[in-house]
């Protein structure tokens, strides 16, 4: 995963039950924007719940906490779900100490980080 | 009766501001007055007035009446208004007639209520024009008396101000030694200059056993009373705990761990606690988040290090100890940042090279000559029309003697004392494994990351480790490369790695352009309100970096400021 240091990109699938959100590149302030409109785009279609695929991620540093934080008070202004997929171990345990993961579900063991 | 007469003794008055609740009414026998009372406070009951007597009278902000009263220019006839006025109705109850706005440039500061004549005839033209004219004259009056109590309340806010500075100022004296040591061989001096606005600096001689003598210089974020009683906290958690403890790791650590549970919302303590064996000049000291001090010996000067968090902000918070000796000859300056961080009029900080320098061009004999020295350079950089911006503190001790410089020792930490050699230093077998500069430039904090990860690949850490170092570097330098560089590519930060068998640190530095690096408080982030919109959703670095490592220190430098991040690998957690 070293390297992969791109702003972050998004892809987005927007079903009338789940939305979905593949993240790649670097979680941080430089990503504000790209998420802000993958939410607006996965929930358009009235998703009650909505996935962050964090598997080609690379980097998450304190202000790309801050962009999921942001997404996830707004998902719950919304009453909407939030889980996340494909987070490494490292960023699993900063999804735990943060508490992250005590509103949002945390799914999936993917060892180091690797798919 | 003349109109008059019945006028005197039926007007009530009101304004904008509270009355005075000792003001005493003068009431006639047979008059009806009220009050009018601007801006939903009720009014003060006017004269009791007989079997006629105005109650109370609210008019609150949004009642029509309000703005009825501030744009009639005139007597208003209460039975002939028809507003949906709560007010109105309340004085229409109470049997007034009419009403005469009182208007001072354009603001309405109270009103004139009068009852029905005791004529019981209508009030005539005559009559209005009068009571206009009246009110024409009344207004100003009032509003210039408004102005008055106005006045009387901010000085009676600045009275109560001065007092609380002064009861701050006795706190502080309170606790300041009223004397010196009295060491064999050693001068010893010491300087206190509070601001006007009172900060919370503080320094201290505590006798120890076998003739050692603790020396403290602090200072309390915040100022005033707070600040005054944090210090005066803090000066008996000292001297409660030094005699007992003794090594100035534990004597911080300890009392960092009784501030904690104790210390108001954003406020902490920087400390620099050292323990002097005049016999020998040993000095083995501790810094929670301090100065470093300087040690002189002729016209060099070099800065003791020790790195630690300063009190109150972190709990658990375990503070590295240094050793110097200070030989025949060389001097310690102790001091607080009002020093450095005084200006010139053009707006220079004073900063920690000047003071060094100064510090280094002393030609004295006394430790008093010192302090002129010192404060007479200060005053020659702030201009004679400097207004105090902070405590200034000095603390000065100067071995009687011969010349030399003796190495920091850095020993070990409190939390690695049981497993150290006895006599074995930490700083011994300390090797560099990285020491760069990078430009500050937002976004380089991943180049500091990648480049701190290159460089421990020696030491085969496991792979958690690793990614925690990595987050805490790419924190540090973040906050260093906003807050040091101001995002700026032209002032770099330095990143320094060292090892030795025990543990690993990484010391970032900046070059101080903000000021202070923002501590953030020892609080978890409280993700609740920041979900629920109450906080910022960011906040999160410091807390991030104190999860990712062993231990987390703060060093003020000549320059700026250093975080240093500690790894053990030996046992590490």
């Amino acid at each position: 995963m070293e390297g992969l240091v791109t702003p972050l990109t998004t892809r987005v699938e927007a079903g009338s039950e789940t939305g979905r959100i593949v993240l790649a590149g670097r979680v941080d302030r430089d990503g504000d924007a790209a998420l802000a409109k993958a939410y607006r785009e996965a929930t358009a279609a009235g998703a009650t719940a909505l996935d962050l695929d964090f598997a080609d991620v690379a980097y998450i540093n304190s202000t790309g906490i801050a962009l999921v934080v942001r997404l996830l008070a707004e998902a719950r202004r919304d009453g909407r779900t939030v889980r996340a997929t494909g987070l490494s171990d490292h960023y699993r345990e900063i999804f735990r100490i943060t508490r992250l993961s005590d509103f949002m579900t945390i799914v999936g063991d993917v060892p180091g980080g690797e798919r | 009766m003349t109109f008059i007469q019945s006028l005197r003794r039926t007007v009530g008055l009101g304004g904008r501001s509270a009355p005075e609740p000792d003001a005493p009414s003068e009431p006639d026998e047979g008059a009806s007055a009220g009050e009018a009372q601007a801006d939903g406070v009720p009014a003060e009951p006017g004269a009791p007035a007989g079997s006629t007597g105005i109650g109370p009278v609210e008019i609150a902000p949004d009642d029509p009446l309000l703005a009825l009263l501030q744009s009639t220019d005139g007597v208003i006839d209460v039975d002939r208004a028809t507003l949906d006025s709560p007010a109105l109705e309340a004085l229409r109850a109470q049997g007034i007639a009419v009403i005469v706005p009182l208007v001072a440039q354009g603001e309405l500061v109270g009103a004139l209520y009068l009852g029905e004549r005791l004529s019981e005839q209508d009030y005539s033209t005559d009559d209005r024009r009068l009571l206009a004219s009246l009110a024409a004259r009344t207004a100003p009056a009032i509003r210039v008396a408004q102005l008055v109590r106005e006045q009387a309340t901010e000085v009676a806010a600045r009275e109560r101000l001065e007092q609380e500075l002064q009861v701050a100022t006795l706190i502080q004296q309170q606790f300041l030694p009223r004397s010196l040591p009295d060491l064999a061989d050693w001068q010893v001096a010491a300087y206190y200059g509070p601001a006007r606005a009172v900060g919370g600096d503080f320094y201290d001689f505590i006798e120890l056993p076998d003739g050692r003598i603790g020396v403290v210089v602090g200072d309390v974020t915040d100022k005033g009373v707070p600040a005054a009683l944090v210090m005066a906290r803090t000066h008996s958690v000292l001297r409660a705990e030094a005699p007992r403890l003794i090594e100035p790791g534990a004597v911080l650590a300890r009392a960092n761990h009784i501030l904690c549970e104790e210390m108001p919302a954003n406020m902490f303590v920087t400390c620099l606690y050292g323990v002097l064996e005049p016999s020998t000049g040993r000095f083995v000291f501790a810094n929670a988040g301090h100065n470093l001090p300087y040690r002189r010996s002729g016209g060099s000067v070099d800065e003791l290090r020790a790195t630690g968090m300063p009190l109150g902000l972190l709990p658990g918070m375990a503070y590295e100890e240094a050793e110097a000796v200070v030989e025949a000859g060389q001097g310690l300056l102790l001091y607080s940042d009002g020093f450095v961080e005084a200006h010139s009029p053009d707006g220079e900080m004073y900063g920690f090279p000047q003071l060094r320098d100064a510090y280094g061009a002393f030609d004295g004999d006394t430790g008093s000559d010192l302090v002129d020295h010192l404060l007479d350079g200060l005053q020659a950089f702030t201009g004679s029309g400097w207004e105090q911006e902070d405590d200034l503190t000095l603390v000065a001790l100067r071995r009687s003697g011969g010349t030399g410089f003796t190495d920091v020792d850095e020993v070990a930490g409190a939390e690695e004392a049981d497993a150290a050699t006895a006599g074995e230093t930490a700083g011994r077998g300390e090797r560099s494994l990285l020491d760069l500069e990078i430009p500050g430039a937002i976004g380089n904090e991943r180049l500091a990351m990648d480049r701190v990860a290159e460089a421990v690949a020696s030491l085969g850490l496991p792979a958690d480790r690793l990614e925690r170092l990595k987050t805490a570097v790419s924190e540090a330098a973040m906050n260093a490369i906003e807050h040091g560089s101001q995002g700026r590519p032209d002032v770099p930060i330095r990143v320094h790695v060292t090892a030795t068998d025990e543990s690993l640190r990484v010391r970032i530095a900046d070059l101080g352009l903000s000021g202070a690096i923002p501590l953030g408080t020892s609080e978890v982030p409280d993700l609740e309100a920041k979900l629920a919109g109450e906080q910022t959703p960011r906040g999160w670095g410091l807390f991030l970096i104190e999860q990712m490592v062993d231990e987390l220190g703060v060093e003020q430098t000549d320059e700026g400021q250093a975080v240093v991040l500690t790894l053990h690998l030996k046992g590490g957690s």
